[in-house]
């Protein structure tokens, strides 16, 4: 079927995260395509967990309803996920715990003794790799690769822990081959290693921050956007920059705000409460006109919400929030290259245009893996915007107008440490030299100016990513990580209609253009996003968008959108573009 | 640049908004001095102030001059000279500004040792929005906010820098220009984080902290031959001893490393000034670890 969904589930703190990662890892390197999706709590320890790792020989960027092999290490997770376990599938479970399929169930059970495998070996840590040697056996994936890895990743343990792992690995790779199911329908074509990496969007983000020069990173902990930092704090010192773990997010983005006006390229990276602190110091970088890049990594909200869960919910927050309606610009990301190119990108209109630049990720393209199929050298530029030069500044009489009136609405700036370039950046409305004024109609000319800008940055950039015919029966309009089970759903559609995708890439300045014109021609126009509200219909809605027949598919239960849910959207939405059309 | 900036070099024509009287004009005038007598160029100083009227300073100060929002002059300030550690960055406002919205700020900002200086101007009440109670506002005064008299107990500013680990920490008092001056040059000169709080009487609101009142309350540390700044247990007592009415340089650590100096791969030359460049092979290595 060259597309097999394995999945192990446990108790939270039992290594179920480690044990994923070295599937995924291992079926990435021999040339597989992986999605690995893992479901936890705000906890540590206890509790259900489990990590689904999809594998295929072409690339794929959803989870899957399906489980083709379930490894339980409890009996919980036989309840929670054996009815997502189809015929011809099977379960691997530790007979510690007296595994038992539910009544009448013509599964496949492979009972292997991993704990007592384990305790025979010496160490008790290396159950899971008992696991991971079954599963490689009922998989037909090929032992030497996940020998390979396992001695690399435990080599800094010593030899008697890398020891001690391949046992592991190779008695339940041989207990799982004398009880191979006969009914197991599990095959994974060949494939040939592509040298591709796997990673998370979070980890893009980091490295193309590091690819764009950027320098500072000021951040406050906080699920999921902790892992850029974490990724930061190894990456930057090795280009002279530096990550400050600051005592809230408050401080992070004034920090940011402080290192761009002197003229490096500084981020920080949140999720939804600590965004919602951040606005006042984005309503600074606007007013002030100063580069500063923020991700907000989106989870289940408001408050507090569902922390480890996700959610496509910052969308009016990102574009609206704060006081007095500071310009501002949204990207919005849907895979790891996407995340990749668009840190790129905002660091660039950052400075470009001096303001704040919001990437909003969201916690599924944050934490997930995914096989990347390259992130290009030449995917970022490293692009300054304007600054004043030494002979400008010489040649000037009175002093610098920093915020000097412009068609495009960009000021060229000054730096600090700049001779003659001195002004007073600042929050309060202020003349085009810096000064403070509440002139009324230089009020007026200033707002205006910051404003313009994004009009000028919507003539300059594309804000969409249109896939598929024109005039199609339906268009799918999505943004953000849901793309990825949306292009799943339209292949599991073909042949029951003309269906097209567009995948809003920025969400502020809104592309309304784009997304009318799309929209023009379609059947019919369904709306798939991860909140309650429809925040993306609404803006569309608010930029013009009336098609007459519009659906609306939302999910906000903190679980994942899955490609068989939406192709069902998609097939009652070619209802309804046929009856329009009758 | 020695020698060559001059009182003119550090002005700007704008008017100062300040009442006829504020302590901040003693505070203007010190720090201009302080900075003609140290030759900073104008370029070369940051000026990050504060909501309130103090943080008006920086309008008034020819120099770089970033203007945030309430209570976040230090993070951003840190921001500034990490970004371009040849600049001589000063954090500038008022008693609400630092001890109560920003008060987060102050006691990391302490503990980290970056090389920026914070100048509070404290005048126990606030002023901008018409006299209500600050933290630094004596038990009983009666303000807008506390009719009859506020029951909280005041902030005490230096002691908590001082356990919070700042490596310099001064008070100084608007009216005494000269000790002023001398402490606002020793504040800029220290390499870490330098803490002047400078007491700036408010002649519109606060009637009973008044410049006549400071006048007959207020010792000199450098008076009293026998302290020495360089033991923060002794800081910490005379602090308290004094209920904090002193003025004078406190407590120093010439020795403790700025935070700067502790990062690893942190260069001398500011990142400002450095190459963002990344080549092709870097990039391949980068990605190579991931693999």
């Amino acid at each position: 079927m060259g597309d097999v969904a394995w999945k192990i589930g446990g108790d939270q703190g039992e290594g179920i995260d480690s044990t994923g990662d070295v599937m995924a890892t291992v079926a990435n390197r021999l040339g597989y395509h992986i999605y690995g999706y893992k479901s936890f709590s705000s906890r540590i320890k206890g509790g259900h967990t489990h990590y689904q790792v999809r594998i295929a020989d072409h690339p794929v960027r959803a989870a899957t309803a399906r489980t083709d092999v379930l490894v339980a290490l409890t009996q919980e997770t036989i309840d929670k996920n054996v009815q997502a376990v189809g015929p011809g599938g099977a379960v691997v479970a530790d007979q510690a715990f007296s595994p038992a399929l539910p009544e009448g169930s013509q599964l496949a059970l492979v009972t292997i003794p991993m704990a007592q495998i384990a305790r025979q070996i010496g160490n008790p840590l290396t159950r899971n790799m008992v696991a991971v040697g079954a599963s490689a056996a009922l998989l037909h994936l090929p032992m030497a690769a996940f020998s390979a890895y396992v001695s690399e990743k435990f080599a800094r343990k010593g030899d008697e822990t890398v020891a001690q792992n391949l046992e592991a690995l190779g008695q339940g790779y041989t207990a799982a081959l004398a009880q191979m199911p006969e009914g197991l329908s599990v095959r994974l074509p060949a494939v040939e290693p592509a040298g591709r990496l796997l990673l998370t969007g979070n980890q893009a983000v980091a490295l193309g921050a590091v690819r764009a020069g950027c320098r500072i990173m000021a951040a406050y902990p906080i699920t999921p956007a902790t892992d850029i930092m974490e990724e930061l704090v190894t990456l930057l010192p090795r280009f002279g920059g530096v990550v400050c773990q600051m005592e809230d997010e408050i401080a992070a983005i004034t920090l940011v705000v402080g290192a761009g006006y002197a003229g490096v390229r500084a981020m920080t990276a949140t999720s939804g409460p600590g965004f919602s602190l951040m606005q006042e110091g984005m309503g600074l970088a606007a007013a002030a006109e100063v580069p500063a890049v923020i991700v907000d990594c989106q989870r289940a909200g408001p408050s507090t919400g569902m922390p480890t869960k996700n959610e496509q919910s910052d969308v009016m927050a990102a574009i609206f929030g704060g006081h007095g309606g500071a310009a501002r610009v949204v990207l919005a990301p849907g895979t790891v290259e996407q995340a990749y190119h668009d840190i790129g990108l905002a660091f660039n209109l950052a400075e470009g245009y001096h303001l704040p630049v919001i990437v909003a990720s969201d916690l599924s393209l944050a934490e997930w893996t995914q096989t990347v199929e390259a992130l290009p050298y030449d995917g970022i530029a490293v692009e300054r915007g304007p600054v004043v030069s030494a002979a400008e500044l010489a040649s000037l009489v009175t002093g610098f107008d920093r915020y000097r009136l412009t068609e495009s609405g960009v000021s060229a700036r000054s730096l600090p440490g700049q001779a003659r370039g001195q002004y007073l950046a600042t929050g309060v409305e202020h003349l085009p030299s810096g000064k403070v004024s509440e002139d009324p109609a230089n009020r007026r000319l200033e707002m205006d100016k910051r404003e313009r800008k994004l009009a000028t940055l919507a003539r300059e950039y594309r804000g969409t990513e249109y896939m598929g015919n024109e005039r199609p029966d339906v268009l799918v309009i999505t943004f953000g990580s849901t793309v990825g089970a949306v292009d799943e759903a339209i292949g599991l559609s073909q042949g029951v209609g003309q269906v097209a995708r567009l995948q809003v890439r920025r969400l502020w300045p809104f592309p309304a253009e784009e997304v009318l014109a799309a929209a023009q021609g379609a059947g019919a126009v369904l709306f798939v996003e991860q909140n309650a509200q429809g925040q993306l219909a609404q803006l569309a809605e608010m930029s013009g968008l009336h098609h007459a027949r519009t659906r609306h598919l939302r999910r906000y239960d903190g679980t994942l959108f899955l490609p068989e849910e939406i192709q069902g959207a998609i097939v009652s939405a070619l209802d309804l573009a046929a009856k329009g059309v009758s | 640049m020695a020698g060559t900036i001059t009182l003119a070099d550090v002005k700007t024509d704008e008017k100062s908004w300040w009442c006829p009287g504020c302590g901040d004009f003693g505070v203007l005038a010190a720090l201009q001095k302080a900075v003609v007598d140290l030759a900073i160029a104008p370029s070369e100083l940051v000026m990050v102030a504060g909501i309130g009227c103090s943080g008006k300073i920086g309008n008034y100060i020819n120099s770089y001059n970033i203007h945030v929002v309430h209570g976040r002059t230090l993070p951003t300030a840190m921001g500034v000279k990490l970004a371009n550690r040849s600049l001589k960055v000063l954090a500038v406002g008022g008693d609400g500004d630092g001890f109560a919205i920003g008060m987060g700020h102050f006691i990391h900002a302490c503990r980290r040792n970056v090389d920026v200086t914070y100048i509070t101007m404290d005048n126990h009440i606030y002023g901008l929005t018409k006299g209500q109670n600050s933290p630094t506002s004596d038990r009983g005064a009666k303000v807008k906010t506390a009719p009859e008299g506020s029951i909280e107990a005041p902030v005490r500013p230096l002691q908590m820098a001082l356990a919070a680990g700042a490596t310099w920490v001064g008070q100084g008092f608007s009216s005494n220009q000269a000790e002023l001056v001398e402490l606002l040059k020793g504040a800029i000169g220290h390499r870490g984080f330098s803490f002047l709080n400078v007491i700036s009487p408010c002649v519109t609101y606060n009637k009973v902290n008044t410049y006549a009142w400071y006048k007959q309350v207020l010792t000199r540390l450098a008076e009293d031959g026998a302290y020495r700044s360089d033991d923060r247990q002794l800081a910490m007592a005379r602090a308290m001893e004094t209920d904090e009415l002193l003025t004078g340089l406190l407590f120093e650590d010439r020795a403790a490393p700025s935070y700067e100096d502790q990062l690893a791969g942190f260069e001398p030359q500011p990142l400002s000034a450095q190459s963002l460049a990344m080549s092709p092979a870097q990039w391949q290595e980068l990605l190579a670890e991931l693999a």
